[in-house]
């Protein structure tokens, strides 16, 4: 690579400018809040962890991980999701607090640096994870204060998709028997492929009405009635329990609310596949990927020694503020201008100014060029110039 | 249905196919849709948005939520690896890929492969079992072997004249090659009922009449 200009940052780095520092900052805290009433309390891991325990078991494909060596030479990631470490936390530092846990985050994450735009290789997200608890009121709270917190945030219009990893697994093995195509079948859910699945199915050659099952649970999509065209598809155990699931997490979110920003979408896979429940996304107008998601993690803390059902969500604050479309905006700030001569009483007023709550800049005027261009960038000036007061 | 749905459209072999597709199912496309040299064509009556691009960008306006839906060729799809919905083969601008180059050269094992698409080559060699070196070109694939560029070429083929006329023969075909409905998977769930209605009638029209969704 050529020797970098001085302008210019690593593939993937953004800088965060002061308006929209500041907008970030207040949905940031707006989030945050609502997110505490619910009683997480927030928590903070390094930003690297080792390759072989975050790393590993991040469930992140090997080429998105931001990789390093440290001095030793062990090799390191910066830290791709938030799941992961602070299981390691539930496992070792919280080992002794009693599940369940309500533990949440608001953290930069990282991913392989990509050329393409809109693939940073930091961003912030800010999330929950509900671990210890494997009832389906716990998977109602998840989804109710992930859609609770994207509202408080200020978005108006989404859309929360709900698939059950469980009932897909179930559902393929019992159709197709072996675990091999039942591997295929997902494999092309996995890729989005739905042609590729189609052409799978008919070149197995099932009886015809496997074949229409598997057909079938493409249009599974929809409102509540996808729960009973699911039923009437499956005849396994499995799959039907998690169909109860579902019904039974639909009734909890009406209670919350929240039902009317739910739909079913049995074909949902999501890119992690340390999921084995419940899984959701939400997706908004005009931004083309899912502004948050996640779902039920079952086997994920029995790696780092404390096994336990988890739930949790991440939502990515970089999508959900073009999601927003705020206009960025800076708090008023002031500007005492003043003269040598009078800087004790500059700062007076400065400081009284500043204790009524008002951001205030002090400047001396023989420091400045253009007082003209200065005091055009202040809502307010205060001028403390000349030998005496008037 | 009070969306407005953006569509990205192909320029070139397969925009003809995929307009007289369109309209085939229902849609009412203005007569100047086919010679037009706008780049974006809003059809107000039916709340669309056409956007004209290249063919290998597509998936990328898609991918992106710049359209909510693309009409793009498998090979550029497997080449471009984007993370879409690949709902529905269109079955339009039929054609292969294929191995070739000159038919002395079919003996000695590929060595260097000249290709627009190095993705889809270097899977298949590696597939075979082959480690080849790649060199990509944008156009005119078949001058890489006859000027010694290269001893292999992966492109696409649908009559195979061009290979013909100048003296290639083809190696093996490597799959066939179909244009696809596409879809951005946040549009497919905020705007479910009209790209299920378009899947619906685009469908009807391909399989005569026997649709593939239910509900």
């Amino acid at each position: 690579m050529a020797k970098p200009l001085v302008f210019e940052k690593p593939l993937g780095m953004r800088d965060t400018l002061p308006a929209q520092y500041e907008t970030k900052k207040r949905i940031r805290t707006k989030m945050a809040a609502l997110i505490q009433s619910w009683g997480y309390q927030f928590i903070e891991t390094p930003t690297l962890e080792y390759y072989d325990t975050v790393g590993a078991v991040s469930a992140i494909p090997e080429k998105h991980l931001f990789k390093l060596l440290d001095q030793a030479g062990n090799p390191l990631v910066l830290r791709p999701d938030m799941t992961s470490p602070i299981a390691r936390v539930a496992g070792s530092s919280l080992k002794n607090v009693p599940y369940p846990l309500r533990l949440a985050y608001d953290s930069n994450l990282f991913q392989a640096q990509q050329r393409e735009g809109n693939r940073p290789a930091e961003y912030e997200q800010i999330g929950i994870e509900l671990i210890g608890d494997g009832t389906r009121s716990a998977d109602a709270e998840v989804i109710a204060l992930m859609i609770a917190v994207l509202k408080e945030a200020g978005l108006a219009e989404f859309k929360v998709a709900v698939g059950h990893v469980k009932f897909m697994n179930s559902f393929f093995l019992d159709v197709v028997g072996a675990a091999e195509r039942a591997d295929a079948l997902r494999k092309f859910l996995t890729k989005k492929n739905y042609v590729g699945y189609r052409e799978y199915v008919k070149q197995l050659q099932l009886p015809s009405d496997d074949e229409r099952r598997l057909l079938a649970l493409l249009q599974l999509r929809g409102k509540h009635d996808v729960i009973a065209k699911a039923r009437e598809l499956s005849n396994d155990d499995e799959a039907l329990q998690a169909l109860d699931e579902l019904f039974s997490l639909e009734q909890t979110l009406d209670v919350y609310g929240v039902a009317s920003d739910v739909t079913f979408d049995l074909t949902l896979v999501r890119h992690m596949n340390y999921y084995t429940g419940i899984v959701f996304e939400a997706y908004a107008e005009g931004i083309g990927m899912p502004l948050s998601g996640g779902g039920r993690y079952d086997e994920l803390l029995a790696k780092f020694n404390r096994p336990a059902q988890a739930t949790g969500f991440g939502i990515r604050l970089d999508y959900l503020l073009n999601a927003l479309g705020e206009i960025e905006t800076e708090p008023p700030i002031a500007c005492v201008l003043f003269t040598k001569e009078r800087q004790a009483e500059a700062i007076q007023t400065a400081q009284k100014m500043r204790a009524e709550g008002k951001q205030v800049v002090l400047q001396n005027i023989a420091g400045v060029a253009n007082v003209k261009e200065m005091a055009a960038r202040f809502d307010e000036v205060v001028q403390c110039m000349g030998k005496e007061n008037e | 249905m009070h969306e407005k749905l953006t569509i990205a459209m192909p320029k070139g072999r397969i925009f003809a196919e995929a307009v007289e597709l369109l309209k085939k199912a229902g849609y009412a496309l203005p007569p100047e849709f086919d010679d037009s040299r706008k780049l974006i064509l809003d059809i107000d009556q039916e709340k669309m948005r056409f956007i004209l691009a290249k063919p290998v960008d597509v998936p990328t306006y898609v991918e992106h939520g710049a359209a909510d839906v693309g009409i793009a060729g498998k090979d550029v799809l497997l080449e471009e690896n984007r993370d879409i919905y690949e709902v529905l083969d269109l079955k339009i601008s039929e054609c292969y890929l294929a191995v070739a180059g000159l038919p002395e050269a079919k003996k000695r094992t590929a060595r260097k492969v000249a290709t627009k698409y190095p993705r889809i080559a270097s899977n298949y060699f590696r597939e075979q079992g082959e480690q080849v070196e790649i060199v990509k070109l944008n156009g005119s694939i078949e001058l890489a072997p006859l000027i010694g560029l290269a001893d292999r070429i992966v492109d696409i083929v649908s009559t195979g004249r061009t290979l013909r006329e100048n003296g290639l023969v083809e190696f093996e075909k490597m799959m066939p090659i179909t244009s696809r409905l596409i879809v951005n998977p946040a549009s497919y769930r905020l705007k479910d009922q009209r790209i299920d209605e378009m899947v619906n009638q685009l469908a009807a029209v391909i399989e005569g009449g026997k649709s593939y969704e239910t509900n």
